[in-house]
């Protein structure tokens, strides 16, 4: 028997190469380096190097490593996307890393790392990858929420994140198994091509997959986990993974959907939309009344996953590129409100009360005012990024004759328009209380620079929203 | 031979006692070991259908190797969370660690 070894070609793979070898420069670098604030530049600098490389590195539409993982533009899109939320996040820990020094560098090579495994989610083509590119991405997450040892819920939050995450892994794999069983095949080509005339065995591998992802993008009714991470994790990690993980499962989702199921969009797609109705509609009621900002944020990331799920249940070009297009105004805004409650929650804290933002634009009138445009942006307040991202996906679904959810989706906006304006009607028109003046706000200029980055994308995409969408359209083209 | 359905029996038994575990204990490490039976349930799935359906190709055991590694990863990260919340709070029981919710 001979064997031939493979011709393999890891060019197209350079931009996660790229992190991968800042993640371990950063180790080797921390464990000798008595000034650790420059691991953060460091990380930075890779993940520009890298964003460079994935803008320069025109293959032209490609499978490689045995069809393994794809560089087309729709790879490169997600990319794109999880660099800058990684590089943002970098910032937004930067203050809070300089008070756990000792942890820095461990900090920032696990931000890497999962950032690698968003980056091969977008790509993979293959059920073995997505499911490989789901667990770096997901174990590096665990670690990273528990990283504020001083707090007893940081620990709490990691533990119940890793038993839910692990959990819905297996769901994901007992799907993977009978897909396999059903079909032969691991790659999605294959699993489409031979879809037809699959029975019970296929359905039940699909449905466990669904299970499987919801887990991963938090949706109803896999989203318990959701609001206790997010306001248990340190902000700067719940702000990486509230978008970043959000990002690279509906990647992964849509592609699977898209290139393993193009033929029975029949039967997915009205599953997807009730789906979307359940989660939107259980996460915006949920926030109504939280007390902890982070809370509510968190059930707010849940109905916007439920908006982003509008464009796939719509099954149409449309639906594609305007989840793209989601996926990335998210992205902004989101990271600019935890920004926001980075900047205004006591040292040490870990959280921030809806209570302690009352009369904030009194001492703070330019961050009140940032506050402000990133709720109105989630709330779909138009001019801005998050309204067009509704438009698109709200749109998407009015095209594939699926007015009522659009109808649905436009009902739940007005819901969440309650919880978002509330906190700026507390930060403006409510006296600051006496015990409230200790919200912590120092000068802190890199914090301070990422929520500019992030308020004047909210605003831009917003202002010429067509330029965004070409290129989500341009992005949405897969390769099978 | 035994036929490739008496795999997929054990493999789904094993698989649902695994989910009952994990949702009737308490504690997080009989949690983790739940789940580590739910996972190599998959792995005897994988190989059956490896076995029987595509035998000439290797993916179907290759991917099998790749969840046991997976599962391995896993365990030692959730391990180490378990023996961070031991040291801070005396407790592994999933009742008891309950500071967050609403």
């Amino acid at each position: 028997m001979t064997i031939t070894l493979p011709s393999i070609s890891l060019l197209p793979y350079l931009p996660e190469i790229v992190l991968l070898i800042t993640a371990l420069l950063v180790l080797v670098i921390d464990t000798f380096a008595g000034e650790k604030r420059w691991l953060v530049w460091l990380a930075l600098l890779g993940t520009i190097v890298a964003g460079v490389t994935t803008w320069s590195l025109s293959l032209g539409p490609t499978l490689y490593l045995q069809d393994m993982l794809a560089a087309d533009p729709y790879a490169l899109f997600i990319d794109m996307v999880v660099l800058i939320i990684t590089a943002i996040s970098l910032l937004l820990a930067y203050d809070w890393l300089n008070s756990h020094a000792h942890q820095q560098g461990e900090y920032v090579a696990l931000l890497l790392f999962s950032a690698v495994g968003m980056m091969t989610m977008g790509a993979a083509t293959n059920v073995i990858t997505i499911f490989v590119a789901l667990e770096i991405l997901s174990l590096s997450l665990y670690v990273l929420t528990g990283f504020a040892r001083e707090r007893l819920t940081s620990g709490e939050a990691a533990l119940k994140y890793f038993l839910l995450g692990a959990f819905a892994s297996a769901f994901f794999l007992y799907g993977v198994a009978l897909l396999y069983g059903a079909t032969g095949h691991f790659d999605l080509v294959g699993i489409g091509k031979n879809m037809a005339g699959t029975g019970l065995m296929a359905a039940a591998g699909v449905a466990l997959l669904l299970v499987g992802f919801s887990f991963k993008v938090a949706l109803a009714p896999f989203h318990m986990w959701t609001p206790d991470v997010y306001q248990g994790a340190p902000t700067s990690v719940t702000a990486f993974m509230s978008v970043g993980a959000k990002a690279a499962g509906f990647a992964a989702f849509l592609r699977f959907f898209h290139v393993a199921l193009a033929g029975s969009y029949a039967t997915w797609g009205p599953a997807l939309a009730a789906l979307a109705v359940l989660t939107m509609t259980w996460g915006n009621l949920a926030a109504l009344n939280q007390e902890s900002v982070k809370r509510m944020l968190a059930y707010s990331s849940i109905a916007h996953a439920g908006y982003a799920l509008v464009g796939l249940a719509a099954g149409n070009a449309l639906g594609m590129s305007g989840l793209l297009f989601y996926l990335l105004a998210y992205a902004f805004m989101n990271l600019g409100a935890f920004g926001v409650i980075i900047m205004l929650e006591k040292k040490g804290s870990g959280d921030l009360s809806m209570s302690a933002l009352r009369g904030t634009a009194r001492e703070h009138p330019l961050l009140a005012a940032t506050m402000a445009v990133f709720m109105f942006s989630l709330a779909g307040v138009p001019p801005l990024a998050g309204f067009f991202g509704k438009f698109y996906v709200f749109g998407a679904a009015v095209k594939a004759n699926m007015t009522w959810l659009a109808i649905v989706g436009i009902i739940n906006s007005a819901i969440s328009a309650y919880y978002y304006l509330r906190v700026s009607v507390l930060m403006y028109m409510v006296e600051p209380d006496e015990n409230t003046t200790d919200v912590a706000t120092n000068n802190r200029p890199v914090l301070a620079f990422a929520l500019l980055v992030a308020l004047v994308f909210v605003i831009g995409i917003g202002l010429w929203p067509g330029i965004w969408m070409q290129m989500a359209q341009q992005a949405a083209a897969l390769l099978g | 031979m035994i036929p490739l359905s008496w795999y997929l029996v054990v493999g789904a038994l094993l698989f649902v006692i695994g989910f009952y575990g994990a949702l009737s204990r308490r504690n997080a490490i009989a949690i983790l070991m739940s789940i580590e039976l739910m996972l190599n349930a998959v792995n005897i799935n994988f190989l059956a259908f490896w076995r029987y359906l595509t035998p000439k190709e290797m993916a179907g055991q290759v991917f099998a190797i790749i969840a046991i590694t997976v599962a391995a990863a896993e365990a030692a990260v959730g391990l180490a969370l378990v023996i961070a919340v031991y040291r801070s709070r005396d407790t592994v029981s999933v009742d008891e660690v309950d500071l967050l919710k609403g």
